[in-house]
């Protein structure tokens, strides 16, 4: 742990990001975004891209705005009273602040998983087919069927539940209602898949099949994960984000930011001097 | 002494006791220096217990005896003629003494004089021996609970085994009283059908209790059938629940999930007040508002209507049950978790569609439970009835119609000067069997239905 003052002093160091924030081939691409809650400024001038069928992992001490961030790329915050965003977030080019983007068709192509599995109190199969059914992705029965077996299979949870599809979804494991979390959010076929903490109410066993469907995932779909642990993110992401008390203070390679850190905070936060 | 003066001594005994208790536990501990098991304040709970719990249970024990035993010591002294009389004519006899011995009359009869005489000694006496009795236990025993204090007594453990116990005696009251109003309500219902059939009550379609009470009068032909009265009872429930239900649920979904917190915290307090206004209330309203303006409508309408009908009642009682529904929902629909909405928006949903698909399901045990208490409401609610609906008993499910319901009845039954052993009144213990059976199976049906949802949502 470092003391108050030395972190204040750090604070100061803090005016442009580090690394390299910006890329290519870039799905997401936010800049200058601030986020306030009500008066307090939670994000001071993010800027940063995502890139396409990569996972980037987004890591740092509690309360650094990472979840904030994660929560603005599908509009999630938009449910919070007094939140408010400047800047400009683009979904392939496109603007999701625009006045005429609608929310809730952004947040069918930027699905979200949460850090504590929050299947619905319904059936595990209504639970996949749930959103298939409010955006009418199946026309029938049968495609509905075929939809939720796909999603479940890709999520690696069918084998488990095959027999079971008609009871409770709440009543799996910790670490199967991830994944039938995460099988609901495939099952509407969107483009990024965001993930808030998703293995920090799960076991080391349960961790290890959610990271292995990560990585598997991410050769089809934009994977962001928010994470606590420094390990999972080294695990499967091609590039890290540190956040430091609402700024954006180094992106690079995975690989760099783990064995060549830039910046001192980022140095002290991977080497466990603080955080 | 009399028993408010002991009652007041006793208490003040227990304060004293408190204190002894108290004083003699660190006293002890400080003599022997030895560490006091508990805080000192337990010590003194013991001996204020024992101070005066044990001689308030001898002084109720007395006071619930003393009458029978006045009585029996009267009766061994009287002459043969008056012992030999039936249980019910000692009965009278003892209470004209009683009477006699608290007035200041002059009484002549000499064996009369003799019995009041008697009386009162009899009373002087045991409540002399009473209070002498009550405070030699008192004290007596907080002396024996003091010399058994010692530093190393359990007495925190022993004061919560006390505390335990009183909380027992709580329960079993409220159960027992229960337990007793049923057992109350079923025997004399059995004496009701020794004279009326249990068919002819339930299923008769005849509603007219009047009975001759004597040989020579016409027009009480006395039927039970009761049929019209439940038929009633269900009618105007069933109007009030479908004014209430929707109101209610819809009030308590925008409320939970639409309105700003300051409107919420504005209108919830206000909607809730709707329970507090008193039936009667409610009842007048019916009576002179809503039911002669449907009256009016029907005449527009070429209808002839009486201005009592089921549909005012059940209007009336259904805005009377709308705080149970709504606020009871609205407390079920914030409860659930934030996480499981936030779950529906991220795939997509409208802030309706997570309402219809995601909130209204996990709130649904605690929204049928507050529909069922609705319904118990309405269905045992008596005064919008008599002033709104009626109390003609017609078998008819057309809510335009003059109806009574079941409490009403019972009301009728039972006011008045009656005789306590005719069908008439006997009936009214019949129709709150009834009534007690519908609303018991009413709260079966709830649990049942609050269970298996909580089996599987959780």
């Amino acid at each position: 742990m470092i003391d108050i003052e030395k972190r204040e002093e750090f604070d100061i160091e803090i005016d442009k990001t580090v690394g390299k924030p910006f890329i290519d081939d870039a799905k997401f691409s936010t800049r200058n975004v601030d986020v306030f809650y009500d008066d307090k400024q939670a994000i001071f001038d993010a800027n940063i891209d995502i890139g396409k069928n990569q996972i980037i992992a987004m890591i740092g001490p509690s309360g650094c705005g990472k979840s904030t961030f994660l929560r603005c790329l599908n509009r999630m915050n938009d449910t919070i009273q007094g939140c408010h965003i400047s800047g400009d977030i683009k979904l392939d080019n496109e603007d999701i602040y625009h006045k005429h983007q609608d929310p809730v068709l952004l947040r069918a192509r930027v699905g979200m998983v949460f850090q504590k599995p929050n299947p619905f109190p319904k059936s595990i199969y209504d639970n996949v087919a749930y959103g298939a059914k409010l955006h009418g992705l199946a026309s029938n029965k049968i495609e509905l069927d075929e939809l939720v077996e796909k999603s479940l299979i890709r999520a690696g949870l069918f084998k488990e539940v095959k027999d079971s599809l008609h009871k409770p979804g709440t009543g799996l494991s910790g670490g199967q209602q991830q994944r039938l979390c995460i099988a609901r959010t495939i099952a509407i076929d969107p483009e990024v898949i965001l993930m808030d903490e998703p293995t920090s109410a799960l076991d080391p066993i349960a961790t290890a099949v959610i990271e292995e469907l990560m990585i598997d995932l991410s050769k089809k779909y934009t994977i962001a994960i928010v994470t606590h642990s420094m390990q999972q993110a080294a695990r499967v992401s091609q590039r890290t984000a540190y956040f430091h008390m609402g700024h954006l203070v180094e992106v690079n390679d995975t690989n760099t930011v783990f064995t060549n850190p830039e910046h001192q905070l980022t140095e002290n936060y991977i080497t466990g001097r603080f955080g | 002494m009399n028993f408010g003066v002991i009652i007041t001594a006793l208490l003040v005994l227990l304060l004293l006791g408190y204190f002894i208790g108290r004083k003699r536990s660190v006293t002890l501990s400080k003599e022997r220096s030895q560490k006091l098991h508990s805080l000192p304040q337990y010590y003194g709970y013991l001996i204020a217990f024992w101070s005066s719990v044990p001689a308030l249970f001898i002084l109720l024990f007395w006071a619930a005896l003393e009458s029978s035993f006045i009585t029996s010591a009267i009766v061994t002294q009287l002459p043969m003629h008056l012992q030999q009389l039936s249980v019910d004519e000692i009965g009278l006899f003892i209470n004209e003494i009683i009477n006699l011995s608290n007035s200041a009359l002059i009484v002549e009869d000499e064996v009369k004089r003799q019995a009041v005489s008697r009386y009162n000694e009899l009373i002087e006496f045991s409540a002399s021996i009473k209070s002498a009795v009550v405070f030699i236990l008192a004290f007596v025993s907080m002396f024996v609970a003091l010399s058994f204090i010692k530093p190393e007594m359990k007495a925190r453990n022993l004061v919560e085994r006390l505390i335990r116990w009183a909380m027992i005696g709580c329960a079993s009251i409220a159960v027992l009283t229960t337990i007793g109003i049923i057992f109350s309500v079923i025997f004399e219902s059995i004496i009701f059908f020794k004279t009326v059939n249990v068919f002819d009550f339930l299923f008769g379609t005849h509603w007219s209790p009047q009975e001759a009470i004597r040989e020579d009068q016409i027009g009480g032909s006395g039927s039970f059938g009761a049929l019209p009265l439940f038929v009633g009872t269900l009618l105007i429930s069933f109007i009030a629940l479908v004014i209430a239900v929707p109101l209610g649920l819809m009030s308590a979904i925008y409320l939970s999930e639409y309105s700003s917190p300051g409107f919420r915290s504005f209108a919830k307090p206000v909607l809730e007040m709707l329970a507090g206004i008193p039936t009667v209330v409610y009842g007048f309203f019916a009576a002179l508002t809503v039911a002669p303006f449907i009256r009016d409508l029907g005449e527009s309408l070429n209808l002839s209507l009486s201005s009592e009908s089921a549909l005012a009642a059940g209007i009336v009682m259904g805005v009377m049950i709308i705080p149970f529904v709504s606020s009871l929902s609205d407390d079920v629909i914030s409860a659930v978790p934030q996480s499981m909405c936030d779950g529906s928006y991220a795939m997509g949903a409208t802030k309706s569609e997570t309402i219809k698909q995601v909130i209204i399901p996990a709130a649904l045990p605690g929204i049928v439970s507050g529909v069922l208490l609705a319904a118990s409401r309405a269905i045992g609610e008596t005064m919008i009835v008599v002033m709104a609906a009626g109390l003609s008993a017609n078998l008819t499910f057309n809510p335009l119609e003059a109806v009574t319901t079941v409490t009403v009845q019972m009301v009728t039954l039972l006011t008045g000067d009656q005789e306590f052993d005719s069908a008439k009144t006997l009936a009214a213990f019949a129709l709150g069997l009834g009534l007690f059976l519908t609303t018991l199976v009413l709260n079966i049906i709830s649990l049942y239905v609050v269970r298996k949802y909580r089996e599987q949502y959780e």
